[in-house]
């Protein structure tokens, strides 16, 4: 089993997501994540999809979305060459005594409070997936209340493997 | 001009002759609007039966299929038929009315959201939202069921869609679908890699699926082998791609297949697979034949290539283009001892049976029946014992063989033939039986009448569901459960209730005589025929 990171370029009609969540499912791939988004041009959504399996599997993957009548595009980004970012919202329990602390650790790993109210705060962190949950391991002693991830979305570097939109 | 007839003006731009379905309100505007066109329609009396009738007729036709039905139960009825023809890779364009946008999601009278429903059993679904989009998505429609592997596509019309007024009809000369742009055409690299293999191959064969036929490839196919002797099985939906009796064809592969068409392929040192999916009923070991061979797959959905076996030489691209490509190269290859080994087990492996003399064998019967069919007549086998036996014995000349080897859905065969009698009127089309598939469609013969569809119809009957019974026999030591058919009617008198002749053969005495009387015989004809309720295909 190995974990793969997919960028799918797809045309922005209505159930478009519930037609690639649904060969997931019916094929039984995992999603670990994923997340979608309109692109430049409002014709097109972009989505990244965790998944994992065996080479078989992730080769089906890849085949099975391609055939989907709506994708334009699907591709893997690799670690090495693209950039991978998760936002996530972690909304902490803390005593006025406590607060200091947290806004330490959260200020080592740049992350923002965007919340505080008397009993807790929110903190805001992006970044990849390690750095995410390095953080979250370091809040160990305090006790989360709610926790929201974005799962990762992701760009390949450079501009050699761009799918350019057609008119 | 309306939303309505506008569906109707896009299915005569599309050439499209007739429409099998079932009425009801949220499909009245285009069964409205269809009496003002040529279009024949046949009321068909089970929606599923309407897909399964427009599947036969792709088949003949070599173009979508079309059934039009309404929203709710009539749209779900149909999901069985569409699941058959996207198991079997069979063009449909399948329209179902819908309730009024506006009420969509509120669960009223007859509504169901069928592009949901079917979502896993199509190439594509629209729910149309604006009139104005009806030529682009028809258009786009009938290429997408069409093209690539092709299969299904549904339009589901909401019924205040059709009856809104439409600007301008005007149907697209082409589709621009930026996302949809199958490969049709070989690549020349991966071609010239196979024809080196063949140069050097001691033991090549051919395993043609049903993607030759689709592809309409049966003639290029023929001409490839002959000219280099190259040795061809085929799959259980690739029946017809030879004729039977071809001195270069081995029969069926599979675990319903010849002995000798499997060990040929086993034993192969270069295994061509075209237009197949190596899918668990013909290729149950698929480590078998990328074991001590090269594995040559060639289809045009590229997902299917190493999905089940991981091939030596990848060839994406419509079968017909590749044969024809290959055709087109010149090269020699010499393998006339392979052949020679070829009939020796064609000979030595042939199936040994001791039928009843009681009963009629369903062997002797149908490849007898076969042999006095008209030499381009259609033989549409059910599913069950009868499949597998119509399968093995049934003499491909120069006509066709329909079945669904890939969803394996009962019933099939009727309605199926039916279509393919409309879409070719002159030949003799035979649909075959068993008494289970028979009562799953028996319904149809009313449509049969009602419309002058005179198809034959032969029922082997044993009185069991045969198939599972034989697996209930070797798997469960005949412990039965649920396949005894007691209660089934007299079909003598059902013959007689539809107006259709009839005749019960009992064993094989009179056989000769009873299929020449069947065959002859002016309209649609039911035979039965009585065969051993103990009788086994394996």
């Amino acid at each position: 089993m190995q974990k793969k990171v997919f960028q799918l370029l797809v045309d922005n009609t209505s159930g478009v997501l519930s037609r690639i969540a649904g060969l997931f499912s019916r094929r039984g791939y995992n999603i670990e994540s994923i997340t979608a988004g309109v692109t430049a041009d409002p014709r097109f959504t972009r989505i990244t999809i965790v998944t994992s399996g065996d080479d078989v599997i992730l080769e089906q993957i890849e085949k099975q979305v391609a055939k989907l009548i709506d994708v334009r595009d699907i591709k893997e980004l690799t670690a090495t060459s693209s950039v991978y970012r998760e936002l996530v919202l972690i909304k902490l329990r803390t005593t006025p005594e406590q607060r200091q602390a947290v806004i330490a650790i959260a200020d080592v790993f740049r992350a923002n409070i965007v919340d505080v109210a008397p009993d807790s705060l929110i903190i805001e962190l992006t970044g990849n997936l390690s750095k995410v949950d390095a953080f979250i391991s370091l809040l160990d002693g305090h006790e989360i209340l709610e926790l929201a991830r974005t799962g990762i979305t992701g760009l390949s570097r450079g501009s050699d493997d761009v799918a350019y939109f057609e008119d | 001009m309306i939303g309505a007839d506008a569906m109707i003006q896009c299915l005569e731009a599309e050439g499209v002759e007739v429409v099998f379905g079932y009425p009801g309100v949220a499909i009245c505007p285009f069964y409205n609007s269809i009496l003002n066109s040529g279009i024949r329609t046949i009321l068909i009396r089970t929606e599923q039966n309407a897909a399964h009738a427009a599947s036969g007729m792709a088949r003949m036709t070599g173009r979508p299929g079309v059934c039009a039905v309404t929203s709710g139960p009539g749209a779900t009825n149909v999901i069985t038929g569409i699941a058959t023809a996207f198991a079997d890779s069979i063009p449909l364009v399948c329209i179902t009315g819908q309730v009024i946008s506006e009420l969509l999601g509120s669960d009223v009278f007859q509504e169901a959201d069928i592009t949901g429903a079917v979502e896993s059993f199509v190439k594509y679904s629209y729910l149309v939202k604006n009139v104005e989009d009806i030529p682009r998505i028809f258009k786009e429609a009938f290429h997408i069921a069409n093209t690539g592997r092709k299969g299904p596509v549904l339009i589901d019309v909401p019924i205040d869609i059709q009856n809104a007024a439409l600007s301008k009809f005007v149907y697209p000369e082409e589709v621009n679908l930026r996302t949809y742009k199958p490969t049709v055409k070989g690549h020349a690299v991966q071609i010239r890699k196979v024809i080196r293999e063949l140069e050097k191959a001691k033991r090549p064969i051919i395993c043609a699926g049903g993607g030759v036929l689709l592809s309409n490839a049966e003639q290029d196919l023929r001409k490839f082998v002959e000219k280099h002797r190259i040795p061809v099985v085929s799959t259980m939906m690739g029946i017809g791609v030879m004729p039977s009796r071809h001195p270069l064809y081995y029969g069926m592969v599979g675990n319903n297949g010849r002995a000798y068409a499997n060990r040929a392929m086993n034993e192969s040192d270069l295994l061509i697979m075209v237009g197949a999916r190596v899918a668990d009923r013909a290729v149950s070991q698929p480590g078998l034949i990328t074991r001590d061979k090269v594995l040559v797959h060639i289809d045009v959905d590229p997902a299917e290539i190493g999905k089940n076996a991981g091939p030596t030489i990848p060839l994406v691209g419509d079968a017909g283009n590749i044969i024809r490509d290959f055709i087109e190269e010149d090269f020699e290859c010499e393998h006339e001892d392979w052949l020679r080994l070829l009939d020796e087990y064609r000979v030595s492996m042939g199936i040994k049976r001791n039928p009843n003399p009681a009963y009629v064998d369903p062997a002797a019967f149908i490849t007898e029946l076969s042999e006095k069919m008209e030499d381009d007549s259609i033989y549409v086998a059910d599913v069950g014992q009868n499949q597998i036996w119509s399968c093995t014995y049934h003499i491909v000349k120069n006509g066709k063989f329909f079945t669904t080897g890939g969803m394996g859905t009962m019933g099939y065969s009727i309605p199926a033939a039916m279509g393919a009698k409309l879409a070719a009127p002159d030949r003799q089309v035979v649909a075959v039986c068993g008494d289970g598939s028979f009562q799953m469609s028996m319904m149809e013969l009313a449509t049969m009448r009602q419309h002058n569809i005179p198809v034959k119809i032969i029922v082997l009957k044993n009185n069991y569901l045969g198939m599972v019974r034989e697996y209930q026999h070797y798997t469960y030591k005949d412990h039965y459960s649920v396949v005894d058919l007691s209660g089934s009617p007299d079909l003598e008198m059902i013959a007689a209730a539809y107006g259709m002749g009839f005749y019960r053969l009992e064993n094989m005495e009179r056989a000769s005589e009873a299929i020449d009387t069947f065959l002859s015989s002016a309209g649609s004809m039911l035979m039965e025929c009585v065969i051993d309720p103990m009788d086994l295909v394996k």
